[in-house]
């Protein structure tokens, strides 16, 4: 583990119920670290994801991001944390510049001018400058979540969330969205990315955590998880992602 | 036989026409309660006659109408169905003279105060939806006790009932209150209830991603709800929120028990004057319409607005 931890989880618990969602999560992620979490569905990977900025409780243990605890202080933490949801979740009532622009006027308190050359910057880096003044539904999906990605840039984050952004695309657009995430990962973001993309990940991932039924079951480098899984539950499920 | 029947689309028009012509003359012979006495012809015959002449009329009418582009059959439909209705106001033989001389303080007072009630009440009762909605979403269970019984009573009384309890009732524990403030808090009070559940439904229509996407982002509840679920919650509340405001401004003829000097209470009154009634109440009557129409058109450029960003 790294000295520098930005994120940190600690016998973290959380239940729906009787369903018991996450138990006895611990898990450091460093600053500058790319960590790809992957597993079955219903493993616990969105609800994970979905803690570490706040828009799922957690009932024992506890959450650290840059130092601040979550289930106190989640207003702080989602200022320095961006998130791109598998939906994109982009404003439809609102331009492409004007989803980008939101956030940075109305949380940062940036003015206008300042807010719109932040937008622009980070449309360009997505590569989608050009389509700043249509609205989100005149976009592809592969396009929405560039826009996606450039929403959450827009507020400087210091770590960055993804939730399965590439699942509710069509093939041809999975590679343009992948390369703006390697991208931002060359250029140092931290990264905490749920994605079934196994190419991806051995690409770019520091360490993939594999999860199942609410545990973590196996934290390692990519190489190593790819040629030679631990777990039983691993090997099974990278054996399926093959066929 | 019935092969026979189908075989022939054509052929079973005709049949459904003639069927349907038969219906009406019969109908018309039945319903006609004033036939003219003609000495010597049997009143049956006349009824018939009259029956037989206007199924002719109407025939010929559907078919021209047939002929007339779709924008043209709106137009002329409408003409015809006007043109029938001030028939039937001219055969209860109005003095026109009264009524021009009462339809300037019909407007003057009457639709002013109309107007004045009816904006202001749905002016308090939008304000009160919205707080509404938001409590009715609330998980905490006293927010919602409060907003689930406020909607349940206002929606379950019937409005003139709220009208007298607010304006006999207030005064039992002190209030003396004005006829007019009753009238809107009576009006506001129950169509805020009502809009309640407009407005909950509209933002509830909003998916959950949209929240939580503007979470995300930092914002607060309240900047996420203004900023993000509202502008679109707007498209589904406000064709039914227009609805509303139409029902209220007839609605708020009832605030004339009170004795408020709106529309419906000056054309009761002053009709009393002169045993001239039938005179001030269809005029009345004709005022809320064209009233009406004009806030159908404004409801219809807002929704045209509102739609815009959701146009491909």
């Amino acid at each position: 583990m790294s000295a520098d931890p930005l994120v940190t989880l600690t016998d973290v618990r959380k239940s729906f119920g009787a369903f018991v969602a996450l138990s006895d999560i611990t898990l450091t992620v460093a600053r500058g670290e790319r960590v790809v979490i992957c597993g079955p569905s219903g493993s616990g990977k969105s609800t994970l994801i979905r803690c570490i900025n706040g828009l799922e409780p957690y009932q024992e243990g506890r959450i650290t991001v840059g130092g601040r605890l979550l289930g106190l202080e989640d207003d702080l933490v989602r200022r320095e944390v961006g998130m791109v949801f598998q939906s994109f979740n982009l404003f439809p009532h609102l331009t492409i510049l004007g989803n980008c622009m939101l956030a940075p006027e109305w949380v940062q308190g940036k003015s206008r001018a300042e807010a719109e050359a932040t937008a622009r910057r980070y449309l360009d880096r997505v590569g989608i400058l050009d389509q700043a003044g249509k609205y989100p539904a005149q976009l592809s999906g592969g396009q929405q979540q560039r826009v996606a990605i450039a929403r959450a840039l827009c507020m400087a984050p210091r770590l960055m969330l993804f939730d399965e952004p590439t699942s509710a695309l069509d093939p041809e657009m999975v590679k343009e969205v992948l390369d703006v995430m390697t991208d931002l990962a060359r250029e140092g973001m931290t990264m905490i990315c749920v994605t079934h993309e196994m190419g991806f990940a051995q690409a770019v991932a520091d360490r993939v955590v594999f999860m199942d039924r609410g545990r973590i079951v196996e934290e390692a480098p990519p190489a190593a998880f790819f040629s030679a899984p631990q777990s039983p539950r691993a090997q099974e499920f990278l054996a399926q992602l093959l066929h | 036989m019935m092969r026979w029947l189908l075989s022939d689309s054509v052929r079973l028009g005709r049949i459904g026409r003639a069927l349907g012509a038969l219906t009406l003359i019969a109908v018309l012979t039945l319903v006609n309660q004033k036939p003219p006495v003609v000495e010597g012809l049997d009143p049956w015959f006349l009824r018939l006659s009259i029956a037989l002449a206007l199924t002719a009329l109407i025939a010929a009418n559907i078919r021209a109408l047939g002929l007339l582009p779709r924008a043209a059959q709106i137009w002329a439909v409408w003409v015809e169905l006007f043109l029938g209705l001030m028939a039937f106001f001219w055969s209860f033989d109005l003095s026109f003279a009264f009524i021009a001389r009462k339809i300037g303080f019909l407007i003057t007072q009457g639709v002013a105060m109309t107007l004045y009630i009816s904006a202001l009440s749905i002016l308090i009762a939008t304000a009160i939806a919205l707080v509404g909605a938001v409590a009715k979403l609330s998980r905490n269970g006293v927010i919602y006790g409060l907003a689930s019984f406020y909607t349940s009573l206002f929606r379950g009384l019937p409005l003139l009932m709220q009208i007298y309890i607010i304006y006999l009732g207030l005064p039992q524990v002190g209030y003396v209150i004005g006829a007019v403030p009753a009238g809107v808090m009576a009006l506001s009070l129950c169509y805020g209830a009502y809009m309640t559940e407009i407005f909950r439904a509209g933002i509830e229509g909003i998916p959950r991603g949209q929240t939580e996407g503007a979470t995300a982002l930092g914002l607060s509840p309240a900047q996420s709800m203004v900023l993000v679920i509202l502008p679109q919650a707007m498209r589904i509340i406000i064709p039914p929120t227009g609805n509303q405001f139409i029902a209220m401004l007839k609605d708020s003829s009832l605030v004339s028990v009170v004795g408020v000097w709106e529309l419906m209470y000056l054309a009761r009154t002053q009709g009393q004057t002169e045993f001239r009634h039938i005179e001030m109440l269809i005029t009345a009557s004709m005022i809320y319409w064209l009233l009406s129409i004009g806030l159908e058109y404004a409801q219809g450029r807002i929704e045209a607005r509102f739609g815009r960003a959701h146009v491909r």
